[in-house]
């Protein structure tokens, strides 16, 4: 299973709370990571990445194992420990506004 | 008429604030969404219970929510708002073409007569419709694909579609304005548009026949007199008697011709309220008095509305969405600021009290007049 963590506003949009786990299909990659969590959660569409373009969000960022995978490519694999469901993968607002 | 509810939009939540027919208590719930841009709900003139808002933020991008009891709960519907086609340009700021992008929904307007039908004004310049109660939505490409849409350039605040006006006798007809494009006119229920500015008159623009350009602010009607509509525009505020085919400036003797919002008492058609603001570079009332202008006159001859508002030291704006009046017997009037006030007056403006003082920026305020 992989491990989601999002942002505070996106848990209260999509009414979780702590961690995501999903299944997901091999390759794990960013996209299919996101495409799994907004197939369990059809309100999160558009909320991290465009409808229409795919593309991340300006002000979202993705992490895991401490690096940031955000100008990646969404179907690089990711991290060995990430893809196990031994670290989260970690969808972060950028820090903005004082 | 049992009472009012007034839904309010702040830049960190919404808010749903309910009274009896006397509007003296309040009560005040929310915030609703919090930590959101909530820059508009609206209720469903055919169905008070159901109610639209627009929730935005820059990280997460658009979210439409939907409440099928009066604001008591509400769930998300859909927020996919593509254009049709390949979308084209419109000027930048330095005038340079740049591509059409949405980026989020500042008006809805619910139908008069279907709960299920919802109009969306947005950013970039647009306008979608919905009519399976907001899960769905699809653009009325006619309005944005009209010739001048690649001339059309963004106001200070973005090329936002802030004003939808439906008019109750003719469903065909409904008016759009665009900051800073202008107003615009539909006789075929949003199927093709036509520029209504003839006779606007805006500082920067150097050809007073200009068929856009120019950035208008509000625009209102009165229900019973469809062709009649007041504009607040940038500067100068403006009456039409013709739907739109021509203006003429009734700012009269206004202290300042400039403000956002707009409105028209629901029983009286020449009754208008303004909030006129310093300047566009001083946005807050003169002399640091928050004061309502009222026209018993249609125009032209305005008293200033004083008591029970700061007449010192207020320097707050009223934002273009944040202003509304019920349907009592008489006519309430309310008003947002963004320093987080909500006023209220009972009296149709002779007198005002604060329903809350102390809510994040205030963007917007619409009131529902409950059987």
């Amino acid at each position: 299973m992989i491990r989601v963590v999002l942002p505070a506003h996106l848990r209260t949009l999509a009414r979780v709370d702590g961690e995501v786990q999903l299944s997901c299909p091999n390759p794990v990659t960013q996209r299919t990571v996101l495409d799994a969590l907004e197939a369990r959660y059809p309100v999160l569409r558009g909320t991290i990445r465009d409808q229409v373009t795919g593309q991340r969000r300006a002000f979202m960022r993705f992490f895991g194992c401490e690096e940031d995978l955000s100008h990646t490519s969404p179907d690089d694999p990711l991290p060995g420990p990430v893809a196990a469901g031994a670290e989260p993968y970690l969808i972060v607002g950028a820090m903005s506004g004082g | 008429m049992t009472g009012v509810r007034v839904l309010v939009g702040t830049s960190k939540g919404a808010f749903v604030l309910t009274s009896d027919g006397r509007r003296k208590q309040w009560e005040v719930s929310g915030p609703h969404f919090g930590g959101w841009e909530i820059y508009h709900l609206k209720g469903s003139p055919a169905d008070p219970d159901r109610v639209y808002a627009s929730q935005s933020s820059s990280w997460s991008g658009q979210v439409v929510q939907r409440s099928d009891d009066g604001g008591r709960t509400w769930h998300p519907v859909g927020n996919k708002f593509s254009y049709e086609g390949t979308p084209g340009t419109h000027q930048w700021y330095d005038g340079t073409p740049h591509p059409w992008e949405f980026a989020r929904v500042w008006h809805l307007e619910p139908s008069l007569t279907d709960p299920d039908t919802v109009y969306a004004g947005a950013e970039d310049a647009a306008l979608f419709r919905s009519d399976d109660g907001g899960d769905t939505w699809q653009e009325l490409p006619g309005l944005r694909e009209h010739r001048t849409g690649p001339s059309w350039q963004p106001g200070a605040g973005g090329m936002c579609l802030h004003t939808i006006v439906l008019d109750r006798s003719d469903p065909g007809r409904m008016f759009t304005a665009i900051s800073a494009a202008g107003a615009f006119r539909s006789d075929d229920a949003g199927v093709t548009w036509r520029p209504v500015n003839h006779g606007l008159q805006s500082e920067g623009i150097p050809d007073p026949d200009a068929e856009v350009g120019h950035c208008v602010h509000r625009i209102a009607m009165h229900p019973s007199r469809p062709d009649v509509l007041f504009m607040q525009k940038h500067w100068d505020v403006m009456r039409s008697d013709d739907a739109g085919e021509s203006w003429r400036e009734i700012s009269g003797n206004l202290p300042s011709d400039f403000g956002f919002p707009i409105d028209v008492h629901a029983h009286e058609p020449d009754t208008v309220y303004v909030v006129p603001i310093k300047s566009d570079a001083e946005h807050y009332p003169p002399e640091g008095k928050l004061r309502v202008y009222r026209s018993r006159t249609g125009g032209d001859e305005w008293e200033a509305l004083t008591e029970g508002l700061p007449q010192r030291d207020c320097y707050h704006n009223v934002l273009r969405d944040a202003m509304a009046v019920d349907s009592l017997d008489e006519c309430g009037v309310y008003f947002g600021t963004t320093g987080g006030q909500v006023y209220a007056s009972a009296d149709a403006g002779d007198s005002w009290a604060p329903i809350v003082c102390d809510l994040p920026r205030v963007l917007s305020v619409e009131a529902q007049t409950l059987p």
